[in-house]
């Protein structure tokens, strides 16, 4: 294994673990998923480019060519889709926010 | 029916790589499969798309990919930066922006392109304004938000989709 593998390995892995702390320490849904969002993507992406360079260019790489078009795509997709359902289901944003355009135009309902 | 046939060799072709095999058994059973996803879901795919078959779109799309991948690294080094700081400096909130592109396509890549750049996260998109969600609110003024956030990708998406 080259040691641009190692390094594109590691950094990927990073970026994860930097995404599921995020997931713990930031304070409310919307924010939570800007860091698991982002960070879970780019370090995925980075993951898959190594499988592409240590396998060279045969059936293994295609796949996760394919995989990483994919996680590009829906990911954002996801991401929209939660973060709308939540804000419909009535869930506030952080007390700390600065202020919640989407809540002036489509007031929410409080939660039962 | 031109449409169904470029949907076919389109999705033959994704079979193709996957499978990784030009035998005749293979290539038969992608077409089959192929026909089949064809006949069923043409319809919801989008027909903008054949407007790519363009030299000059085809090349603002190329100018447009390390655009794009510099934003995604510029954001998760922002993000990595907000979780491990001890204080976690956030100022979130929601905020509305204007876009002036037309077509489905396009406002479909602005979304998602604005969802994997720094700090912001598209909540919803109806007609033509975009609620976004943002880690860091450097300003309260609509115009100057739109400008930070929509005004980078959307040149490029005009010329791509527009």
């Amino acid at each position: 294994m080259s040691d641009l593998v190692m390094t594109l390995l590691s950094v990927g892995v990073f970026f994860n673990f930097a995404g599921c702390i995020g997931l713990i320490r930031f304070p409310d849904i919307y924010n939570r998923l800007q860091a698991s969002t982002k960070c879970v993507t780019l370090g995925t992406i980075l993951i898959l480019l190594a499988i592409v360079i240590h396998f060279g260019w045969n059936s293994i790489s295609i796949k996760a060519i394919f995989c990483a078009v994919f996680i590009l795509l829906t990911a954002p997709a996801a991401a929209h889709a939660i973060s709308r359902g939540s804000h419909r289901a009535g869930f506030p944003l952080w007390e700390g926010s600065i202020m919640d355009r989407y809540r002036d135009d489509f007031p929410q309902k409080p939660r039962e | 029916m031109l449409k169904k046939v470029i949907e076919l060799l389109l999705l033959l072709g994704i079979w193709i790589a996957l499978v990784w095999s030009i035998q005749v058994a293979d290539v038969i059973a992608g077409f089959l499969v192929s026909l089949v996803v064809v006949l069923i879901f043409s319809d919801i795919f989008p027909a903008e798309v054949f407007k790519m078959f363009n030299p000059v779109r085809i090349f603002w799309f190329l100018l447009y990919i390390p655009v794009f991948l510099w934003a995604v690294i510029k954001s998760n080094l922002d993000v990595t930066y907000r979780v491990f700081h001890p204080e976690i400096p956030i100022r979130p909130g929601i905020v509305k922006v204007k876009t002036s592109l037309k077509s489905d396509i396009a406002k479909t890549f602005l979304a998602n392109s604005i969802t994997l750049t720094p700090g912001t996260l598209t909540v919803d998109f109806i007609d033509d304004n975009l609620y976004v969600h943002w880690i860091n609110i450097v300003s309260e003024d609509p115009e100057v938000e739109t400008k930070i956030i929509v005004k980078k990708f959307e040149k490029y998406l005009k010329k791509i989709f527009d």
